[in-house]
């Protein structure tokens, strides 16, 4: 290794970009098998929407657990309570959701996004203070306790608001697609696709150019320095979980209008695919997490279009073949 | 002492009521004639084997595992589809568990070689995913398990409710039934005792110390790789038998008996109610466990029903017996929290005192 000059820059990290090219190769591999331009697009658009939705879900699970090596199993509360406080906030503001204006529209969907992501949020801050504060460090208990906080959450929803399905109606603009010769795009992928990229965009700045972000990143690779140069990493951590939560109730309520219906158990049903978007990304890592969403979303759509038996396991199998290759993840980030 | 590897319960009190337990249990054919407090003994015997094979890897390793219902819905459903296209023989019985136990061991097998390298959450998520992608499989591949109907079938003649062996034994009749219940049972208590067995081995303190520091045990040369996923596989096949014999007993295999997610759950519950890493906790948690899922629920119907009627608000609600997971989670964060060693290590501790 060379010696540095004092006023010589800090050599540049070698970039990996070969996860990052993941997607890009795996849609041209589906350009040709899937028959026809219009139906490649319709089904790429599709698995980015999709991915995106997953991405704003699973983001805070990997901060929480690089930050603070907390694996939270009842990430999925906060999904469902996320989706169900949201319908509270349709119901005054149902006229707007039904008007055919698209900026009626979003004033609806502003606020019960807003009203999701906040109660998510202080529901977040009572899971971390309440439950994961006293088994800091016991991977055992942490997984036992948030299992049962999800259980709890769950069956919760259930008593307050009734065992059925409740329908989500897409609002009125954003129902139908965009229709570009003989390719349609649904117009709330779109939708979906712009928040995920913001969302996305967002935390990345965050993390990249704020010194909070600077104290996430440093905590992450070190928590016990962080702690020792005098920040307080705990509040720090609640913060982060807080902001975690709240993002994945932005993402139950952009689910459910994805699938225009919710559900209690929706949040354990998505648990499963946003582990194994964090397990593919490699645990901690943003962008890890965003890359492996868009991969787990690709392969549903794509396996589902060209072998719709194999789509039942399609995840389990991109799992194995990327952990056979990089058995941490896409982006190994934490050294745990 | 031999029968229980010189590892016996160590409190008077537990040892009175595993005393107790088996006892009624051995007897309750004759006890409690009627079909519901049979079902009630035989799930008791099933799921007993079933929590001590995930207290292996739960207590004795410290691995958490959402994957045991997998292995406990692969015995089932090979007992079922074997005697569901063979017709109702010996040699079904015989190939289905042929087929069953070893898929469950590879399965266990090839899921630990894959993930236990890697840290106990790595292990938990995994198994997760790998458990609810096979849910979906056994409820889409309908041609071969039935769908979301799962498999009924026939027993053997010998096992049949309609075949009577002898008529007023103590007041009861004696049939194929009867005869069932005993299979269940002594391969229960079979299961227990060959878990006890394994756990006070050498096997067995390898791996308590793998729990205990992983890293200092690799230090002091075991394989902790080798042994975590044998200690899978023990766990699987147990459960896998356990799945089996509760399918021999209902004639019946689906989704919702022996893969459901809500199973997972109960054997969580019934593990750490009883206490981690003792076996005995087992027998002791599912006992508490399946008494109450039984005959509380039917309790807490009356409790709701009559805040209903005094015009009680959201208590009606969470009182309905479908809620009763509720009042599940509640109890199972309280018992990690205050009750971390379950009742067996509660009684313990007092008899050391």
């Amino acid at each position: 290794m060379s010696e540095l000059a004092a006023d010589e820059a800090l050599p540049e990290p070698p970039r990996d970009i070969v996860p990052a090219a993941l997607p890009i190769v795996l849609a041209l591999v589906m350009l040709p098998l899937s028959g026809s331009a219009s139906s490649w697009v319709t089904l790429t658009v599709a698995s980015l929407a999709m991915g995106m939705m997953i991405f704003i879900m699973a983001s805070g699970l990997t901060l929480v657990f690089g930050l603070m090596d907390v694996l939270n199993f009842g990430h999925g509360a906060f999904i469902a309570v996320g989706a169900y406080v949201a319908t509270l906030a349709f119901g005054p503001l149902a006229a707007w959701m039904q008007s055919d204006s698209l900026l009626d529209n979003l004033a609806a969907l502003l606020p019960a996004g807003l009203l999701a992501m906040a109660v998510s949020g202080a529901l977040g801050a009572v899971f971390e203070r309440v439950l994961i504060l006293p088994v800091y460090g016991q991977h055992l208990k942490q997984i036992l306790i948030t299992m049962g906080g999800l259980i709890v959450a769950e069956q919760s929803l259930y008593a307050l608001w009734g065992p059925q399905q409740i329908p989500l109606p897409l609002p009125g603009a954003l129902r139908g697609s965009f229709i570009l010769g003989d390719i349609a795009i649904a117009k709330y992928r779109v939708l979906a696709m712009v928040v995920g990229l913001v969302v996305f965009v967002g935390t990345l700045l965050v993390l990249n150019r704020t010194k909070v972000g600077l104290l996430i990143r440093a905590g992450v690779e070190n928590r016990e320095m962080v702690e020792a140069l005098g920040y307080r990493v705990r509040r720090l951590f609640l913060g982060v979980f807080m902001v975690g939560s709240a993002l994945a109730g932005l993402g139950g309520v952009m689910w459910g209008l994805y699938r225009e219906q919710i559900h209690a158990s929706m949040g354990g049903d998505l648990m499963i695919l946003i582990f194994i978007v964090v397990i593919i990304g490699g645990l901690g890592s943003v962008t890890g997490c965003f890359i492996g969403a868009i991969l787990v979303a690709m392969v549903a759509n794509y396996g589902g279009f060209l072998l719709p038996k194999l789509a039942l396991v399609s995840n389990i199998l991109l799992m194995v073949a990327i952990l056979m290759w990089r058995p941490r993840g896409l982006y190994p980030v934490t050294n745990r | 002492m031999m029968i229980l590897s010189g590892d016996p319960p160590r409190s008077r009190v537990l040892s009175a009521l595993l005393i107790v337990i088996v006892a009624l249990l051995a007897l309750a054919p004759f006890l409690f004639p009627g079909a519901k407090p049979l079902n009630v003994a035989t799930k008791i015997c099933v799921f007993a084997a079933l929590v001590a094979s995930y207290d292996l890897l739960l207590g004795y390793t410290g691995t958490v595992s959402f994957a045991h219902t997998m292995f406990y819905g692969i015995g089932s459903y090979g007992i079922a589809i074997a005697l569901y296209t063979l017709g109702p023989t010996w040699t079904a019985v015989g190939a289905g568990l042929a087929c069953g136990l070893p898929l469950a061991v590879l399965l266990a097998l090839a899921i630990g070689l894959f993930s236990l390298r890697v840290q106990a959450i790595f292990f938990a998520m995994i198994t997760l995913a790998v458990a609810s992608a096979f849910l979906v499989l056994a409820s889409q591949l309908s041609g071969l398990t039935g769908g979301e109907d799962g498999r009924s079938f026939q027993l053997p003649e010998l096992l049949r409710p309609g075949t009577v062996f002898a008529k007023g034994v103590f007041g009861i009749t004696v049939s194929g039934r009867t005869l069932t219940y005993y299979i269940v049972f002594v391969g229960a208590a079979a299961m227990i005792l060959a878990l006890l067995r394994v756990v006070n081995s050498p096997f067995g303190r390898v791996l308590q110390a793998i729990r205990e520091n992983r890293f200092r045990a690799e230090a002091l040369g075991y394989r902790t790789v080798f042994h975590l996923t044998l200690a899978n596989c023990i766990a699987a096949l147990v459960a896998a038998f356990a799945g089996a014999l509760n399918a021999l007993w209902l004639r019946y295999a689906g989704p919702d008996t022996s893969l459901a997610f809500s199973i997972m759950l109960d054997i969580l519950l019934m593990v750490v109610i009883g206490g981690m890493g003792t076996i005995y906790g087992a027998i002791i948690g599912a006992v508490i466990f399946i008494l109450a899922q039984n005959y509380l629920q039917a309790l807490m119907g009356l409790a709701s029903s009559a805040a209903a009627d005094a015009g009680l608000p959201l208590l009606p609600g969470l009182l309905h017996p479908d809620r009763w997971l509720l009042w599940l989670g509640l109890l199972f964060i309280a018992s990690v929290y205050f009750f971390p060693t379950g009742v067996v290590g509660r009684l313990r501790g007092a008899a050391r005192q």
